[in-house]
């Protein structure tokens, strides 16, 4: 008799989720489901408000990430107003968006995913958390704790407040900088960094226990996309995008993000409610890519600091063949936690940085406005539409984890047939399905910003690769 | 972990319609918490792998509001089973931001958002009107604020554990 197994709700995620398998008679994997289940509506309550409230209404999309929200509202409401903003506000925001990439893969690295990976796949599910972690291994989960920490303050340095700051603004930010605040956070990084360093150390340690792991967990060829400056180095305020293949193959370089609808189609069809992003020019089937710290790390030719660039190479010629993998996203994002210390690091020391001039003051001259950035889970894109009374007429909102969906389901599929032969399924098996979403750290409150629960599309592959079932639901 | 979980304060954390904003405010307690978890043991939320609500939990801290029939299950289910039910956050003790979808109503959201038919099989249908939590279930205690700081949090935790009603008159407001 088939069989159907649920794991709800998927623990150690960023948001509401399910993943259900179907078994054949034979108890062989024959489908998997990822479903996501909370519907929230932000495109349409936001409608007649008036555009200066986004940046803090769209902030509370997600708690983990409120900061990459308030950028790339605040750009699009910039681009409402067209005016340019001063150029320490630009820096003073990077510096933010930079705090928040640290904090946020903290909490992916050390609360969510440490406890699968220092205290094993199959451990006691009673302890396999953080507090499990905290008693067994206290100094890493102090470590994880600590470097959380210094990204929220860091933000809160900056904004008054860890979470849902008011102080990333349309035309820049509303206070500048003092020195006391720029020294203060300027002594928060040599341990945030050695924290990294030491976390980084152990992990590639640890990455020979996981051969099984990174050979199934989302292991497949897709295009990566993610933005990089003019020298093609990590870059997430501006820039432009770039495509890869998995090989490493420059697909399209110079993508101007504010163009997002000619790159970017989104798939809807009636039998899902999730928007599937895919690269437009290449169609649905060669056009799914993967966003995110991995794909960041990838994309660029290099990161731009040095200790951040030290490890990206070691990276690459340790695991270059492999990095197909998503399970690398656990690796890339200790190096991009180390890189935004750095970065970081040379903004505050810029000497413009204590500039008063950190806000530029218009009335709307622009009717639509598009702001894009690079949230810790990859590019974030806010569009709006205003009246000629500033009022929102639409917005449409493509969130970083959404990007991800399409190579997210594939993983699941990946990892259950691999791990599941027969009825006997063990927790530590149901646990490595919910391990793979957690390596793509899917921020959930943010792709549900209008979702439902999510009916998937799953393909069902044989080990050539050919699609041999397909399920609609 | 040394001591049994029974001998702990047993807590649970639970996300409805929420941003995580405030389960991010209960990890900003930093070090406090290491301290907290000598004294109690976190047995529900979405950072520990339990599955299913436990039979008796002295504490649950709710974030988010009922928003969907799914939330209303969960959230009678949870007070049956919870000693104290905190309201953690405007959007639990209010309905906040989630609410504002109040006036349009779920199908004419839903259609402008993706289809020209809404979900019917396997979405959990949402609530004519998203409701604070104390408009379903009974609530203990109420923690404003968009999140609650976690200083706020930290001292209501320890004064639940102390068996007082923490009074927050001057430490917290909505939407701070
Ligand atoms: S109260 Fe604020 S921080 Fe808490 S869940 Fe609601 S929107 Fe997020």
């Amino acid at each position: 008799m088939s069989q159907r197994i649920i794991i709800d709700p998927i623990t150690r995620i960023e948001g509401h989720a399910k993943i259900t398998l179907q078994l054949n008679a034979a108890g062989k994997v024959e489908d998997a489901h990822f479903h996501v289940t909370q519907v929230r509506g932000f495109e349409k309550f936001c409608e007649g408000r008036p555009f200066t409230e986004m940046p803090s209404l769209m902030a509370r999309i997600c708690g983990i990430c409120p900061v990459s929200h308030l950028i790339a509202s605040s750009k699009a409401c910039d681009a409402l107003l067209a005016v340019q903003i001063p150029s320490t506000a630009v820096k003073l925001r990077r510096i933010m968006n930079l705090a928040q990439i640290m904090q946020s893969h903290a909490l992916s690295f050390f609360y969510l995913s440490v406890p699968d990976l220092l205290l094993g796949m199959d451990a006691n599910p009673a302890q396999r958390n953080i507090f499990g972690v905290l008693a067994q291994h206290p100094e890493m989960a102090r470590d994880g704790i600590r470097l959380r920490s210094i990204g929220q303050q860091m933000i809160e340095l900056l904004g008054g407040k860890r979470i849902h700051p008011a102080w990333v603004v349309p035309g820049g930010v509303s206070e500048p900088l003092a020195a006391e605040t720029r020294d203060q956070m300027l002594v928060m990084l040599p341990e945030a960094r050695e924290i990294t360093l030491r976390a980084l150390a152990w992990l590639k340690g640890a990455l020979g226990r996981y051969r099984e792991e990174i050979a199934s967990f989302a292991n497949f060829p897709s295009l990566f996309l993610a933005l990089v400056n003019e020298r093609n180095e990590l870059e997430h305020y501006d820039g432009f995008w770039r495509l890869i293949s998995s090989n490493g193959r420059c697909v399209a370089d110079h993508l101007d993000p504010h163009q997002y609808q000619n790159y970017i189609e989104e798939k809807t069809e009636n039998w899902t409610y999730l928007k599937s992003p895919f690269y437009k020019p290449l169609g649905e089937k060669e056009g799914m890519y993967r966003v995110g710290p991995l794909a960041r790390l990838l994309v660029s030719e290099r990161c731009g600091t040095p200790a951040a660039d030290r490890e990206r190479e070691e990276f690459l010629s340790t695991y270059g063949e492999a990095w197909t993998s998503s399970f690398f996203y656990h690796y890339a994002r200790l190096i991009e936690i180390l890189y935004a210390g750095e970065r970081m690091e040379q903004l505050l020391r810029e000497p413009d940085i204590l500039s008063p001039r950190v806000r530029s003051h218009a009335e709307p001259n622009q009717l639509e406005g598009i702001g894009v950035a690079e949230a810790p889970r990859g590019s974030l894109i806010h569009h709006y539409t205003i009246d000629e009374h500033g009022l929102i007429q639409s917005a449409n909102l493509i969130i970083a984890t959404g990007h991800n969906n399409l190579a997210m389901n594939r993983g699941v599929l990946q990892v259950a047939q691999h791990f599941i032969k027969d009825e006997h399924i063990s927790d530590g098996m149901l646990n490595r399905l919910e391990a793979v979403i957690r390596a793509f750290d899917p921020c959930l409150s943010c792709s549900t910003h209008a979702l439902g629960e999510m009916p998937l599309h799953v393909q069902v592959l044989d080990v050539a690769g050919e699609v041999v079932d397909e399920r609609i639901r | 972990m040394n001591t049994p979980l029974t001998k702990k304060v047993s807590v649970a954390t639970v996300w409805l319609d929420g941003c995580s904003g405030c389960h991010m405010s209960l990890l900003d307690m930093d070090e406090r918490l290491v301290e907290l978890a000598a004294s109690i043991a976190i047995v529900y939320g979405p950072l520990v792998d339990t599955k299913v609500f436990p039979q008796e939990v002295d504490l649950t801290l709710v974030e988010g509001s009922v928003s969907s029939e799914e939330d209303l299950t969960k959230i009678k289910l949870i007070r049956q089973h919870t000693r104290v039910l905190v309201a953690m956050g405007d959007c639990a003790v209010t309905g906040n931001v989630p609410s504002l979808r109040n006036p349009i109503g779920p199908e004419k959201l839903l259609k402008h958002i993706y289809l020209p038919h809404a979900p019917e099989e396997i979405v959990p249908r949402l609530l004519p009107r998203v409701l604070p939590v104390h408009q379903v279930v009974k609530v203990d205690a109420f923690l404003p604020g968009c999140p609650p700081s976690a200083d706020v949090l930290y001292y209501a935790i320890t004064e639940l554990l102390a068996g007082r009603v923490p009074d927050l008159q001057d430490k917290t407001r909505f939407g701070k």
